[in-house]
């Protein structure tokens, strides 16, 4: 049995109380980071633990936090991203419901690093229960004056604000969730300036996701090389695996960083349904190239991801199996980004769109000859051609479908119809 | 058009938090939603009144998020998922059998104003496909039988 660090709490009754969560040992670091540590040996230790972002981007949390100007005469602030969106994952949500005050914990022992006094969560809209929770739990913790003036008796001030979103997959990329926070649409902002010199209301700010945060306190209470070690090189700890699709088990795993692909669905998520076999795999959400057969023993790491051309993302993982028509999977995949494209930049607004319906067509029977060379010039004109990653997010799928599955496509187009048994 | 007593108080708590008033615009939508009931061309210029911009400023709010309503919705609101992984699990099945047991096409309302019926994109519950959301709460693992029983408990 490995170790367990978040999870551990999922099948704790009433583990997003703070009574149970002090009864198993919560708030004590927070306790004492205020009065022994200072905010710079806290950055140290989070970056010598190889902590990633978590939300899926993969960029050391520490060094993100020490971006933050110290001279900066503007206030700063802490957001934290829980506009968990990308499909294919949802373990946001079980850190939400089951280790609520972790999360707070995180988010007092990083404001404090990074001298913020107001941190917002930003949720996205359709998890009302979970808003729900977070807002019931604040107000606990207000009242215990764990937040507030002077927490925890210290000198430390800390506001901590639930900020519901309403429905857009492009506020989950930081600086449209900056704009949204604002009250503006979605739109995604230029960098530089990155959000670490001017984020939300023109200052310094940072943004983490969620499961990032989760972890901080972990980190502080049992040291770096403790965290570190439970991952790979430059990937440290354990990390929340969302596993979807035609699994038997299917559910969030936490497991170590670097754990091979293979592992995480056969021993834990039970292999595949009826015993089919493995089609392909997304290893970390939808945005991420997919991987066949012969690639699933794969480190899940973001470094050994990156080398064969695909990517850890949100390690949301979706598992396929043999009966999977490869068209209509490219076409799920596409509509959604499609759909969630915010239209402010063309290649992408266009270029999702144009996929959507030639891939449509070719479902439908209706393919053209040209079609599938088409799909791969609309996805090479889309990458890289995008103020943010939604772009890419969206070519990367139609660009490693098409070269993975090519004949698939191609027997589509020339006869009309599907060549997989069952569809 | 304005705010009761009540949700004017809890108005200027809400953009008592921010730093800028206009920050408080989804918030302060959700709760001109909960008071009437949905945010007509009125209700954008009163909203704009109490944060300081330009109603078109909380127009394109409204036209950019989907969650919040521009037309009167049912009182059941049905939001079923087409996501990847619930396309894997037959959620086209489940979107049609719905569609079909309320008589209502994509993002239709019933006359009566009972039930909204919109299939969504990836509502994060993959585990559980393939799901919907009804109102507050997700409902997993859906067959015809279990959409049967919820729509008996729902009416």
């Amino acid at each position: 049995m490995s170790e367990k660090i978040i999870s551990k709490f999922f099948d704790i009754e009433d583990s997003h109380t703070i009574e149970i969560y002090e009864k198993h040992g919560g708030y004590e670091t927070i306790r004492k980071v205020l009065k022994q540590w200072t905010p710079e040996q806290i950055i140290e230790e989070v970056s010598n633990a190889n902590l990633r972002g978590l939300g899926g981007a993969g960029f050391p949390a520490g060094r993100k936090w020490s971006f933050i100007p110290k001279d900066s005469p503007k206030p700063k602030y802490l957001v934290i991203n829980a506009d968990e969106s990308e499909p294919g994952t949802f373990k946001d949500r079980y850190v939400i419901d089951h280790y609520t005050h972790g999360l707070f914990e995180g988010i007092m022992i990083a404001s404090y690093a990074i001298g913020a006094h107001k941190a917002f969560i930003y949720i996205r809209g359709e998890y009302i229960r979970q808003t729900e929770r977070l807002v019931e739990q604040i107000e606990a913790a207000y009242e215990k004056g764990y937040l507030g003036k002077g927490i925890f008796g210290s000198k430390f001030d800390l506001d901590l604000i639930v900020h519901r979103g309403a429905g857009a997959y492009i506020c989950g990329e930081e600086t449209a969730l900056l704009e949204s926070l604002e009250g503006k649409k979605g739109w995604p902002r230029m960098k530089p300036p990155f959000p670490a010199i001017e984020g939300a209301f023109h200052s310094p700010t940072i943004v983490n996701n969620v499961e990032t945060l989760a972890y901080v306190p972990t980190i502080i209470k049992n040291g770096a090389d403790s965290f570190a070690n439970l991952g790979s090189e430059r990937n440290g700890g354990l990390r929340l695996y969302s596993i979807s699709g035609h699994v038997k088990n299917p559910g969030v795993y936490e497991l170590p960083m670097g754990i091979p692909l293979r592992e995480i669905i056969y021993e834990h998520a039970g292999g595949l349904e009826n015993g089919n076999g493995i089609k392909a795999v997304i290893p970390g959400g939808s945005s991420s190239p997919i991987l066949t057969p012969n690639e699933i023993d794969v480190n899940m790491d973001f470094d050994s991801l990156a080398a064969i051309g695909s990517m850890l993302g949100s390690a949301g993982i979706i598992v396929m199996d043999d009966s999977t028509c490869m068209v209509r999977a490219l076409y799920v995949v596409t509509r959604f980004y499609h759909h969630e494209s915010c239209g402010q930049c063309t290649p992408c607004r266009e270029g999702t769109g144009w996929a959507e319906k030639v891939l449509k067509r070719i479902l439908d029977g209706a393919g053209r000859p040209e079609d599938v060379d088409n799909l791969v010039e609309i996805a090479d004109n889309i990458i890289g051609n995008t103020i943010c990653p939604l772009g890419d997010a969206a070519a990367l799928p139609i660009q490693s479908y098409v070269k993975k599955f090519r004949e698939e496509f191609e027997y589509h187009v020339r006869e009309g119809k599907c060549d997989v048994k069952g569809q | 058009m304005e705010f009761c007593k009540a949700a004017k108080t809890e108005c200027d708590k809400i953009i008592a938090k921010y730093p800028e008033k206009r920050a408080a615009m989804l918030p302060v939508l959700y709760l001109a939603e909960k008071e009437f009931g949905h945010i007509s061309p009125e209700v954008e210029k009163y909203v704009g009144k109490l944060l300081d911009v330009p109603p078109v400023k909380v127009h394109e709010v409204m036209t950019f998020y989907t969650l919040i309503a521009a037309k009167p919705r049912g009182k059941y609101h049905f939001q079923i998922c087409r996501g990847l992984s619930c396309d894997l699990k037959g959620c086209v099945k489940i979107i049609d059998y719905l569609s079909e047991k309320l008589g209502l096409s994509s993002d239709e309302t019933s006359d009566d104003l009972m039930y909204t019926f919109t299939p969504v994109e990836c509502l994060a519950a993959c585990e559980t496909a393939p799901m919907m959301q009804l109102n507050e709460d997700y409902y997993g693992n859906l067959t015809k039988e279990k959409i049967d029983d919820i729509l008996k408990e729902n009416s």
